[in-house]
């Protein structure tokens, strides 16, 4: 036997690390970068990083392919054919950003409103909304109100902050994990640590999801609900709980809005507002001395139930009596919630029941005393370790936000709010609504040459803050903060070209956008919306929307429809910031912030979209952006990351502030701030001390300590609002009963809508078509490996999804003949699919489902034209219009939630047929020119083969 | 044909994959892509990467499948489907009838830790270990046109450059969900040895005779929700709640 070969085992892996942050999605990991030879050779998670602690999923382990591939741009290019030829010429920056600044700066002059800047997937919100404010249009948003609105907004009107970048299941002790609509939405690797962790201790994780793929296929227990009714399963199990007694008391009186006293006086403008003192606030039973006080007031005990009669003779109860009698009410008894949501009653009620027991036979405590807001020392953290989680199957129904309020309800009843176990706050979260700004773009907030007057989104308090002209028409293009939708606190991007379009309720001039793929997978109706981007006005022959910029590293769908087109960096290639001021990062145990800065240098002629918004703000003039003299105050982004402050002594990083460095949250600007972060691996991380960890909420400690951190002024204290005084406002408006009154034609919707205890309803779309007729839910969910339209021209993760098929589960497929390979028409009342389908019966019996945003138009992303994911690939999109069905008063609502306008994209109802079988998926698209391609597409990849011995 | 070292060899280096909590995410699948591609041996192509016939080699990659229990197994309740996420890659067995098919010698056990390993200078690329190979875990590479497959990450555990804690194969060290673990078999006390025993550890296919190192932690027992016992309800309606309320507020 020849003896084995000698392997050099103990080679260097690379030339040198650098740590930055991933891009490849919205989680945000800490990376290490392995450089060699100037290349990259090795991406792998930081293992100090309070983010992924040093795990890194299939997306951000395929940067290197993300950064190398060849649907990348490489310079502005200018349309030079018809929208969607793909026919550009390359041209300068300085000609590119002469042109830009030439179209905004005689917008903003002329009016300012017609210049509508949203950005997509962007992580630099806090800049771009800063810009957009500069600039003075009204008409700014990011994607929110296509992903998850709803979530954010339940979550601060409810508990001052919600799931997701507010905050985190408590991995390390909750017992029992309930996690809704989540198939690998967003914080992906700190969910996969943590049901990981959770499972390896014996804790029970529930999954209600209609599919049962990624988490829900390791869920101890899989309630495999209808899509749209998970609103009703909380209330049904908030039923069993109130019922059996199984509820904090203690906890709704000190920490939640149980206790304060709603007027009783129907059909007056005050009904169902809370009574308040001179002061504003609100007012409480004590139930000793039999007299009203003002919540708060030191020894007093406050009643939970009753009528009573206030000193100046109205009667009011407490809150609670109001959500006790509503909840407990026969018609969210099991037996009926069974019928809607598929789900059946011995599972609701199992789910309550597991509830409770771990609720408040396995509660855990920290021992560790604290004080409360009120001066009140406790011994230690009491913990009931029952955590919930909720993403966009819950957010993109139009009964979301309703659903939303509803979970955070249930877990103030059973006290696990950012205690031990529970669901727990993540800084700068919480923070009430009132340290909220409001929303700015009422008429006299914005005009010619000038900023508006403060930030686009915000929380409106009442209808009195909503965006609109004296005759109720929407000041905003997306309608946002009107009466269609009232809190829309992240806008309604998914409606900006369909109204724009509609001159619903103007025409625009330019169309600014950033990281968005409106022209394919991020709308509703793709095939209308290209036709809108596409449409001319007959008289003028110009495009209907005149001039669209677009910025993207990728040759997107979106690019060839853009009039410019200016090149952004890969993530590798920039500088960033991940802000407390922007959408945090923090743990609950940690306050975090971090960047991204250039790793390797750039190949092309491509800038960073941050500091090309920098540099237009500076060629514009905005004041923020220009010193007294008109010169620009930063060089680039990252000039601005280290300068820029929001108040004095308030950056975008709260790392190494202070001339020292020696700072954190508040100082001077540092100018070795950067250089800071990147020796300490590209983040920074403030460890909450242990006393100020829990109960944040009413915690002294944790309020002081966000007050040095410079996240407020003065301690913002929440007391959760099971009951919301604001939706109240607005019922009274749909009712006529307050100023300003609602106008006819939505009465009916809002005063549905604004129910100030959460309830449920059949989502829009279900409620307008004929149940019968289209008797089949259809979704999607986004993959693991994949970042919605992000993937495909990746050449690694494009091999993991190809194409999707269709899932129809084995019931329906039995019904209609299907098995596995046939093709179907799948039919919703705007459009029809002709797919291929998989039978499957890990999913909700009515439900059929498919990958995300997987299908590509053809000539897009770098891919050939007989790419699967352009030939068998398919968008559920097609099936989707951003109007709802019609109805007798000839008004098309948006296919949006009333309340937030969040997109309700799980809305779909379908009925599917058998197909002839066929090569590609219907409908098809006309190929888009290869927009700037200068990397042309190899036949075959080696990546390394250099290194190989 | 190629010799095996003698059994058992003095450790057993290999990975125990914890079906429980595997998420499929595909992390281990293009961690290990990224690491070797630039690593041992060969590069690993792609062919046709931006087309429509693209495909590549993989030393490690993910099947999935559905599976309806019959009821008594501990993988989910009778008649709930339920999807299984089966990471698979060389099982480096101890009768490994890959290395025994081998013409040439390229394919061999190391005698030290047991590793199976392909030496590229003697490969000829001629696919018997491939056919030979039960479990369908070895990859010709197209472009080089030997045979590539998992090396354990022969140049991560043995590196002296990199931290000890990094010394373990990139699938390993990247995997979220912590379904991935690395150690000697042949050490009854060490970690993996101690989760198999424990979590009653399974071989694949243990019918082929192959013996692998490599072990899967079968899904845990799951308990059904509607088994939980229902909460006593109280059927005394609104009234008999407040009056219960009232009564808990004055123990506050």
């Amino acid at each position: 036997m020849s003896p084995e070969p000698r392997l050099a085992l103990s080679k260097p892996v690379s030339d040198e690390v650098r740590k930055t942050t991933c891009y490849m999605c919205a989680c945000r990991c800490g990376i290490d970068v392995h450089i060699k030879d100037g290349k990259v050779r090795y991406i792998e998670g930081n293992r100090d990083h309070p983010v992924n602690k040093g795990v890194l999923c299939a997306k951000g382990s395929a940067g290197i392919m993300q950064h190398y591939a060849p649907a990348r741009l490489s310079s502005p290019l200018l349309r030079t054919g018809p929208r969607g030829s793909g026919q550009f010429k390359a041209i300068s920056w300085d000609e590119a950003l002469a042109l830009a600044v030439d179209w905004m700066g005689e917008v903003r002059a002329r009016d300012p409103k017609k210049l509508a800047f949203f950005t997509g997937r962007d992580q630099s919100q806090s800049l771009t909304g800063f810009f957009a404010q500069q600039f003075g249009t009204p008409n700014y948003a990011a994607h929110g109100g296509f992903c998850s609105v709803n979530m954010a907004a339940a979550g601060i009107m409810t508990l001052g902050g919600g799931f997701w970048e507010f905050g985190s299941p408590d991995w390390d002790r909750t017992k029992l994990f309930v996690m809704f609509g989540v198939a690998e939405d967003h914080d992906s690797n700190p969910i996969k640590i943590g049901i990981s962790k959770l499972k390896s201790r014996g804790a029970r994780f529930v999954s209600v999801n209609p599919v049962r793929t990624g988490y829900s296929s390791i869920a101890d227990s899989w309630i495999g609900i209808r899509p749209g009714t998970d609103g009703l399963l909380v209330l049904s199990v908030i039923h069993e709980l109130l019922k059996a007694r199984k509820i904090d008391v203690d906890f709704l009186v000190r920490y939640t809005n149980a206790p304060w006293l709603v007027v009783d006086a129907p059909g007056t403008a005050e009904h169902g507002l809370f009574a308040r003192d001179d002061e504003g606030k609100a007012l409480v039973w004590e139930s000793v001395t039999e007299r009203e006080v003002a919540n708060g007031t030191k020894g007093a005990r406050a009643s939970l139930s009753g009528r009573y009669q206030l000193e100046d003779g109205r009667f009011a109860v407490p809150s609670f009596q109001l959500l006790a009698e509503k909840y407990l009410d026969d018609r969210y008894a099991p037996d009926l919630a069974a019928v809607e949501t598929g789900v059946s009653a011995d599972v609701i009620r199992g789910l309550a029941a597991e509830i409770a027991r771990v609720a408040f036979d396995e509660s855990i405590e920290i021992a560790h005393p604290w004080t409360d807001m009120n001066g009140e020392r406790h011994a230690s953290f009491i913990g009931r370790p029952v955590s919930f989680h909720a993403m966009r199957g819950i957010s993109a129904h139009s009964n979301g936000f309703q659903t939303a309020r509803a979970i955070h309800v249930l877990q103030a009843l059973i006290g696990a709010v950012d205690c031990p176990g529970a669901f727990r706050f993540e800084p700068p979260y919480p923070k009430p609504v009132e340290a909220h700004p409001t929303p700015h773009g009422k008429a006299e907030h914005f005009g010619s040459n000038k900023p508006l007057s403060g930030p686009h989104l915000g929380f409106p308090r009442g209808p009195e803050d909503l965006l609109i002209g004296p005759d109720g028409v929407p000041n905003r293009i997306d309608k946002a903060f009107s009466w269609d939708a009232p809190i829309s606190a992240h806008g309604l991007m998914h409606m900006v070209i369909a109204n724009a379009h509609a001159g619903d309720p103007y025409r625009i001039d330019l169309l600014f956008m950033y990281m968005a793929n409106m022209a394919w997978n991020s709308s509703m109706n793709t095939a209308g919306v290209i036709k809108m981007l596409e449409d001319r006005d007959e008289a003028t022959g110009e495009y209907v929307i005149p001039k669209i910029i677009y910025s993207d590293a990728y040759a997107s769908e979106m690019v060839a429809y853009a009039d410019l087109v200016l090149p952004d960096t890969t993530y590798l290639e920039r500088h960033d910031c991940i802000s407390l001021l922007d959408r945090p990062i923090s743990e609950p145990d940690s306050v975090n912030d971090a960047i991204r800065w250039p790793v390797v240098e750039p190949d092309r002629d491509v800038r960073g979209f941050q500091s090309v918004l920098i540099d237009l703000a500076g060629r514009l003039k905005l004041p923020g952006f220009v010193d007294s003299r008109g010169v620009p105050l930063y060089k680039d982004f990252a000039d601005y990351i280290v300068r820029h402050e929001r108040r004095p002594g308030i950056g975008p990083l709260a790392g190494f502030r202070g001339v020292a460095g020696d700072r954190v949250g508040r100082g001077a600007s540092n100018p070795d701030q950067l250089k800071r972060y990147i020796e300490n691996g590209a983040f920074f991380s403030a460890h909450i001390p242990l006393e100020a960890q829990f109960f944040k909420h009413a915690n002294r400690a944790y309020q002081d300590f966000a007050v040095k951190m410079g996240f407020f002024d003065t301690p913002q204290p929440v007391t959760f609002q099971l009951y919301s005084e604001i939706c109240q406002k607005f019922r009274l408006s749909a009712q006529g009963l307050r100023e300003p009154v609602a106008p006819e034609t939505h009465r009916e919707r809002l005063e549905m809508a604004f129910d100030p205890l959460p309830d449920w309803c059949r989502p829009l779309e279900e409620a307008g078509v004929d149940r019968a007729e289209f008797p089949y839910h259809a979704v999607t969910q986004r993959p693991m490996a994949m970042y919605h339209s992000w993937g495909s021209m990746n050449a690694w993760l494009r091999q993991i999804h190809t194409r999707n098929v269709m899932y129809v589960p084995g019931a329906i497929c039995d019904e209609v003949g299907l098995s596995t390979g046939d093709w179907a028409w799948i039919i919703s009342h705007h459009g029809r699919i002709k797919v291929e389908i998989a039978r499957s019966d890990a999913v909700n019996r009515d439900t059929m489902w498919t990958w995300n945003a997987i299908g590509k138009r053809k000539g897009a992303w770098g891919l050939s034209n007989d790419a699967p994911e352009s030939n068998r690939g398919f968008l559920l999109n097609h099936l989707i219009h951003e109007l709802l069905p019609p109805k007798g008063d000839g008004m098309r609502w948006s296919n949006s939630d009333p309340v937030t306008g969040q997109a309700a994209w799980y809305d779909l109802r379908v009925r599917i047929e058998k197909a002839e079988p066929d090569e590609v998926s219907r409908p098809t698209f006309a190929h888009v020119g290869r927009a700037g391609s200068t990397h042309p597409s190899p036949a075959e990849l080696r990546y390394g083969q250099e290194w190989s011995e | 044909m190629t010799m095996l070292p003698t059994l058992p060899t003095p450790k057993k280096l290999g990975l125990v994959i914890d079906l429980d909590v595997c998420v499929g995410c595909h992390a281990c699948v293009i961690s290990c892509k990224e690491w070797n591609t630039g690593g041992y041996g060969a590069a690993l192509s792609d062919q046709d990467p931006y087309g429509s016939q693209v495909s590549g080699t993989f030393l490690n990659r993910i099947h999935t499948f559905e599976v309806v229990p019959e009821g008594g197994e501990v993988v989910g309740e009778a008649g709930d489907a339920r999807i299984v996420h089966f990471p698979k890659s060389c099982l480096h067995c101890e009768d490994a009838s890959c290395v025994t098919v081998c013409p040439t010698g390229a394919s061999y056990k190391r005698s030290a830790d047991g590793i199976v390993l392909v030496d590229e200078d003697k490969c000829i690329g001629c696919g018997l270990c491939a056919w030979a190979c039960p479990y369908g875990a070895r990859e010709m590479d197209l472009a080089a046109g030997v045979m590539k497959k998992c090396t354990l990450c022969v140049d991560r555990i043995y590196n002296e450059t990199l931290q000890e804690i990094d010394r373990v194969p990139s699938c390993v060290r990247t995997c979220p969900a912590n379904a991935r673990h690395y150690g000697d078999f042949a050490d009854p006390t060490s970690k993996v040895s101690m989760m198999v025993a424990e979590r009653g550890g399974i071989d694949l296919m243990p019918e082929q005779g192959t013996r692998p190192v490599n072990k899967y932690l079968p899904p845990r027992p799951r308990k059904p929700l509607a088994s939980t016992l229902p909460l006593a309800e109280n059927t005394d309606g609104a009234k008999g709640f407040f009056a219960w309320l009232d009564g808990m507020l004055d123990r506050i």
